[in-house]
């Protein structure tokens, strides 16, 4: 069932948590709504599973399937919801938990007490959890609970998938398994499912879709590959990975008074040739810092001469032997590519012939 | 080796010199203060608690069982236990589902004067119950402002059952609230959200999901506010007349038992009301002693 929010409003007391904000979610699709913390994406979230609602339902409008669900209560729009902390019934087993749904619905559409425990079974079986049927919340690990918690939403067959940041609580390990074993899962049940991270790795690698939020605002919706290559904002080029930052007055020949432009650099984009090298690529010169090589690649901090400025260069392993970089070393700095916000302003003679340095500080 | 030897030499020697003479923990005080403070509570709870509690048995049974037993044989005793149970078998419940109901909103929505509310539901804990007596006789009595139209009805509440229930149900109001609203505070809204999305009914969710979630605590407030509903004196004896055989409670009884200088029958009623008290205790260590298994 595809997604549509339109225009939400929302605001809690004078705090603007979501300022007009529109997304479209395709059928079947994995969406993660990815920020930091306050950005309005679990508000979001939420307005989407109906447990919060839009300032004015006239205005914001929430679609299922070109539905209008906007004034819904969760409860009846057949969403499948699960929580930071999985808000398992406590004092209810995992099948109990599981069961809930079912047993709640109207006495004329509830399974006959068979069929639930056939359900509840199958469930246990599709989360891996076979056997845990009698155990209680509290006799389960992390990643345990989380599952249980996932089985209990798809119990009454959702239509949507609503998780909120669901491997937030999970150490490292147990996150990067369930993370893997969520994609297969949903690419095998097909449900169109909505999650919510402010883990950027988490993003990337588990949605076909990423909209990066702030300041309750989206920022930018695109694939993995698109909203890392092609970041639209500093915002998430900041957010997305790592970046250097570079203060120059592109352009030195413009006019005085206009704003100094912000650089944008990728450290993979970053490349380091010898001072003494017949180059006119470099943008500028840096003295080495420090050296950390773990892997293929090497990753090296350097300090920008005059304006000190540091940043940080991905150097593959068999290129820094050669390089024979020593911290206090001076190198000539290429840049491979660069971003600059807004686009157009860009020349690409800027950044060759150590520009970047003339017109820095 | 040998150089790094003496470089650690000192610092262990240093260690073994704070740690070695401090055998006692450090959090630990001195052990003249530890006697001191058991002590003082130790004598305290004698002369205050243990000995009064004596002093009830040992007068009620200072003639022997047989004057005890026939204490009770007396209509107006009698009579002023049953309305004591009478009373706690209506104020309680009117407090449990006020207490619930309070809690349930104060906890689980948010409003304008959420923390005012909260501050009123303590009010009978800061006002006098015969203050609060006084105000029902102000409201409901003859020259009262509600007291016309309630005697054109032909209610009577002052100097009554009805005015009895009031002042025990005001004096009880907090304590099933107070128990709940820390407790349902911690547990959050998260399950109750989860059982939203499920598609659970409000009756269903608090039910299956609430209340199992703070059954001890909502046990632990009803066996307090029973024992205070029982033992209320002061604005039930403004409201009540004190009128033997009538509007006598147990507490109202005993006092008059004092007075007309009958010391076997008051103690003897008084021990009944310290029996309770009793019970009530225990059964509320019990439930904590269940809870936390």
């Amino acid at each position: 069932m595809s997604i549509q929010a339109i225009q939400i409003q929302k605001t809690f007391g004078s705090y603007r948590a979501l300022d007009d904000v529109s997304l479209e979610v395709p059928d079947g699709k994995l969406v993660s709504l990815l920020g930091p913390s306050g950005s309005g994406k679990t508000t979001l979230l939420r307005i989407l599973a109906g447990l919060e609602f839009p300032d004015s339902v006239e205005t914001s409008r929430v679609l299922f399937h070109g539905k209008d669900v906007t004034a819904t209560p969760a409860g009846k729009r057949g969403v499948g919801f699960v929580f930071q902390h999985y808000a398992l019934f406590k004092h209810m087993t995992v099948a109990s938990n599981i069961a809930f749904g079912l047993q709640s619905l109207p006495r004329r559409e509830r399974p006959s007490r068979d069929q639930i425990k056939a359900r509840v079974a199958e469930l246990l079986g599709l989360v891996q959890l076979d056997g845990l049927a009698k155990r209680y919340p509290s006799e389960l690990s992390g990643g345990q609970r989380q599952r249980v918690a996932l089985a209990r939403a798809l119990a009454m067959r959702p239509k949507v998938l609503l998780l909120d940041e669901p491997f937030g609580a999970l150490d490292a390990k147990v996150r990067k398994d369930l993370r893997r074993w969520l994609r297969t899962f949903q690419e095998e049940i097909k449900v169109t499912t909505v999650f919510v991270t402010h883990d950027q790795e988490e993003a990337l690698e588990l949605a076909d879709e990423v909209v990066i939020m702030n300041n309750a605002k989206i920022e930018q919706v695109g694939g993995p590959q698109t909203v890392y290559d092609r970041p639209v904002s500093p915002f998430v080029i900041e957010f997305l990975g790592n970046v250097n930052r570079f203060v120059a007055g592109v352009g030195s020949s413009r006019s005085p008074d206009r704003p100094r432009d912000v650089l944008y650099v990728r450290p993979h984009d970053v490349e380091l040739e010898p001072e003494e090298s017949e180059t006119h690529d470099y943008a500028l010169k840096a003295k080495v810092q420090h050296i950390f090589s773990a892997g293929n690649y090497g990753r090296v901090t350097l300090e920008r001469l005059g304006t000190h400025e540091p940043f940080e260069a991905e150097v593959a392993r068999e290129r820094l032997r050669e390089l024979d970089l020593r911290p206090g070393k001076v190198v000539s700095v290429v840049f491979r590519h660069v971003r600059l916000f807004p686009k157009g302003q860009f020349l690409e003679a800027d950044i060759k012939d150590g520009k970047l340095e003339a017109v820095a500080g | 080796m040998e150089a790094k030897k003496t470089m650690h030499a000192p610092k262990l020697h240093r260690f073994r010199a704070s740690s070695v003479p401090r055998t006692r923990f450090a959090t630990t005080e001195h052990p003249a203060v530890r006697w001191l403070l058991t002590g003082i509570t130790v004598t305290f709870l004698t002369v205050f608690l243990l000995f009064p509690l004596f002093t009830v048995f040992h007068e009620a049974f200072s003639r022997g069982m047989e004057m005890y037993l026939a204490s009770f044989d007396d209509r107006f005793i009698r009579h002023s236990i049953k309305l004591t149970l009478m009373t706690a078998a209506i104020a309680v419940p009117l407090n449990l589902i006020f207490g619930i109901a309070a809690a349930w909103a104060v906890t689980k929505f948010d409003f304008r004067g959420k923390s005012l509310l909260v501050t009123v539901i303590d009010l009978p804990f800061s006002v006098s119950p015969v203050i609060a007596g006084f105000v029902f006789i102000l409201i409901f009595g003859a020259h009262g402002y509600l007291g016309p139209w309630v005697e054109k009805a032909g209610i009577q509440i002052v100097f009554a059952f009805p005015g009895i229930v009031l002042a025990t149900t005001f004096g009880t109001v907090p304590f099933i609230a107070r128990e709940l609203i820390p407790l349902m505070e911690a547990q959050g809204r998260d399950e109750e959200y989860a059982a939203m999305t499920l598609g659970a009914s409000g009756w269903r969710t608090f039910f299956k999901v609430t209340l199992p979630n703070v059954k001890w605590g909502l046990f632990y407030g009803v066996i307090l506010c029973n024992a205070r509903a029982m033992g209320e004196f002061g604005g039930v004896e403004v409201v009540s007349g004190s009128i033997s055989g009538r509007t006598n409670t147990m507490t109202l009884q005993i006092q008059q038992l004092y007075f007309d200088y009958a010391t076997v029958p008051a103690f003897a009623v008084a021990s009944v009301l310290a029996f309770l008290a009793l019970v009530t205790l225990i059964l509320k260590n019990a439930l904590e002693w269940w809870s936390h298994r």
